[in-house]
């Protein structure tokens, strides 16, 4: 996300009015109290999670404290299955991630770069998986594959996560070109750079913490799918098939550490791009 | 969905918008923007539309599964009636439920959303992480984790017990017998959870990108705080409410993943109805028919919606 300064008129504006009236009080207040309530909400599963990843449940469902132990860190891939889930659902990410971030971002120059007809009826389309349920999306890909005799599986997954991807990586790739200033391709061109070098020496490096940025959202999409998934896996058991199946079957343990270890794995990388473009934008 | 998908819909909506009046990049003949669409609409044309009109048809199909389907013109269009006689408290209750969710993440994102965007000064990017973070888990097991939460005999219900507000809870018929798993207000709890972010970054992003200027100057010429909020600051958010409560209802009205992990059958949604029609009853008609009115509900609402907000800026 940019990191925006905050503008000087609102902070300049708290500091020269005084509070006074019950709303003034209120969103002085009141406003920071309930945004740190609702915070406190959106943490609190992750706290269950982290805690219970620590737990040596009684029996099958890891629901109820009882006491500490560490075994479910140090023996991870002892639940069967969950360890081949993981890496399939890690192999299903990276494919759809390529594969949707290479079609993604030739729509998002065709649509962000150029006039033509059905323009219009382009953006709809890649609208329209977005205001779809998923239940839809998953429903009709499996009337489509059941219709035409497809045996589903793996590459019947690869394909519905390519599809439902997409569309997100254009609209995030196309907002970066969006926000590119025409002046800086138009200055290369006076320096005599060719069509070409300036594509890949000015626009492409623009457009790229973008596409990196659509790269980052294609996965966590494509790992974290159930609904679609569920519709058109067979019997092939991605990690959140295996998670959806432990909630009938009895929950590990180490479900919560795999929980666990994405929260720390993805803030960790959030943190890094921040840091990153922070010493960037300081040169 | 996860914090990905909520990250770049906050940077999206902060990019500065410029015209679509482009000069076409010179050297670039005619076909350009074609070959570059081609590869990935084609993919959307036959993964997306295929099968929508696919389900359709699948719909109209007479027969069981056992002695094969058939389609005989014009199609068996007795299955919609049917289901939706059979279904229609389903249907009722999704939309009811992904509202009440809708409205609950309102409430809930607006202040937050207008803290971090107007009053957290050099904390913004740290409390926008924040605001993600808890999203970077599977949603699977957020939701699991909210079982534990709410259990029977945990903190929280034994608190609202104790404060019998339970019992005004059950008087509301959310809940039930001094319990909240298991009831409409769990899964209730769970949609406004999972798609609490939805809302909240497209509302910061709308707030952020206001001009301060214009609150002042509402005050400057006598509004009272109230009056500015209403007048000021609310109008100009719109864009930002009307994206957050798309982005919260779509989803939210064809999950079933809250209402199978946090409810009962009783208070089954649409979607547990299609996932069972496909994958139990396996009555592949039923499930379609059902499956194709939600998205045709869904879609008519979306354009209804949009067309009342008057807003272009969409997703």
């Amino acid at each position: 996300m940019a990191v925006t300064t905050p503008s000087s008129d609102s902070s300049s504006m708290s500091v020269r009015r005084r509070p006074r009236g019950p709303v003034r009080w209120l969103r002085s207040r009141l406003i920071p109290l309930v945004g740190l309530l609702v915070l406190l909400y959106m943490f609190a599963p992750i706290f269950v999670v982290v805690l219970f990843s620590f737990n040596q449940p009684s029996g099958r469902f890891n629901y109820q404290w009882v006491h500490f132990s560490t075994n479910a860190w140090t023996n991870l891939c002892q639940v069967g299955g969950m360890c081949e889930a993981l890496r399939l659902s890690l192999l299903i990410g990276v494919v759809a991630t390529l594969c949707s971030v290479l079609l993604g971002t030739l729509v998002a120059f065709a649509i962000g770069r150029h006039r033509f007809r059905g323009r219009s009826g382009a953006n709809l389309m890649v609208f329209m998986p977005m205001a779809t349920p998923e239940v839809v999306m998953g429903s009709s890909l499996l009337a489509l594959f059941v219709g035409m005799n497809v045996a589903r599986g793996t590459g019947t997954v690869l394909v519905a996560h390519i599809m439902f991807c997409l569309s997100f990586v254009v609209v995030t790739v196309k907002a970066r070109i969006a926000s590119l200033d025409p002046r800086l391709e138009q200055a290369a061109m006076d320096l005599y750079a060719n069509e070409r070098t300036t594509f890949w020496k000015v626009t492409f490096p623009l457009v790229l913490p973008g596409i990196v940025g659509a790269s980052l959202l294609a996965f966590s999409l494509s790992f974290d799918d159930f609904i679609v998934t569920n519709f058109n896996s067979g019997s092939t058991v991605t990690f959140p098939m295996f998670v959806w199946g432990a909630a009938q079957r009895g929950t590990p343990p180490q479900v919560n550490v795999v929980g666990s270890l994405m929260f720390v794995l993805s803030l960790a990388v959030v943190i890094a791009t921040q840091v990153v473009r922070r010493r960037r934008s300081r040169v | 969905m996860s914090g990905g998908a909520v990250l770049a819909t906050s940077v999206e909506q902060q990019e500065p918008r410029r015209g679509p009046d482009l000069p076409r990049a010179v050297g670039t003949s005619r076909a350009t923007p074609y070959l570059l669409l081609s590869p990935g609409m084609l993919w959307l044309a036959v993964f997306f539309v295929v099968p929508t009109l696919m389900l359709l048809v699948t719909s109209l199909y007479t027969g069981s599964l056992d002695q094969g389907y058939t389609f005989e013109f014009p199609g068996h269009w007795a299955t919609y009636s049917n289901a939706l006689t059979e279904y229609w408290p389903q249907f009722l209750r999704s939309f009811l439920f992904a509202g009440l969710a809708t409205v609950f993440c309102l409430v809930l994102a607006y202040p937050l959303a207008y803290f971090i965007a107007l009053r957290s000064g050099a904390w913004k990017s740290t409390l926008l992480v924040l605001v993600i973070a808890p999203f970077f888990t599977s949603f699977l097991i957020r939701t699991l984790a909210w079982k534990t939460i709410l259990a029977d005999d945990g903190a929280v219900v034994r608190t609202l017990n104790s404060l019998h507000i339970t019992d005004l809870l059950t008087w509301l018929h959310l809940t039930e017998a001094d319990r909240i798993l298991n009831t409409p207000l769990a899964v209730v709890l769970g949609l406004t959870y999972n798609f609490l972010p939805f809302m909240v970054l497209p509302i910061y992003a709308s707030l952020d990108r206001m001009d301060g200027r214009l609150v002042e100057a509402a005050q400057d010429l006598y509004a009272s705080s109230w009056a500015a909020l209403r007048k000021v600051t609310w109008p100009l958010s719109l864009p930002g409410v009307v994206a957050g409560t798309l982005l919260t209802f779509i989803p939210a009205a064809g999950d079933y993943i809250n209402a199978e992990l946090l409810g009962t059958a009783k208070v089954s949604m649409i979607g547990n109805v299609i996932q069972d029609q496909f994958f139990v009853v396996t009555d592949y008609p039923t499930a379609s028919a059902l499956s194709f009115v939600l998205m045709l509900a869904i879609i008519s609402m979306v354009f209804f919606y949009v067309r009342r907000a008057g807003t272009e800026e969409l997703v």
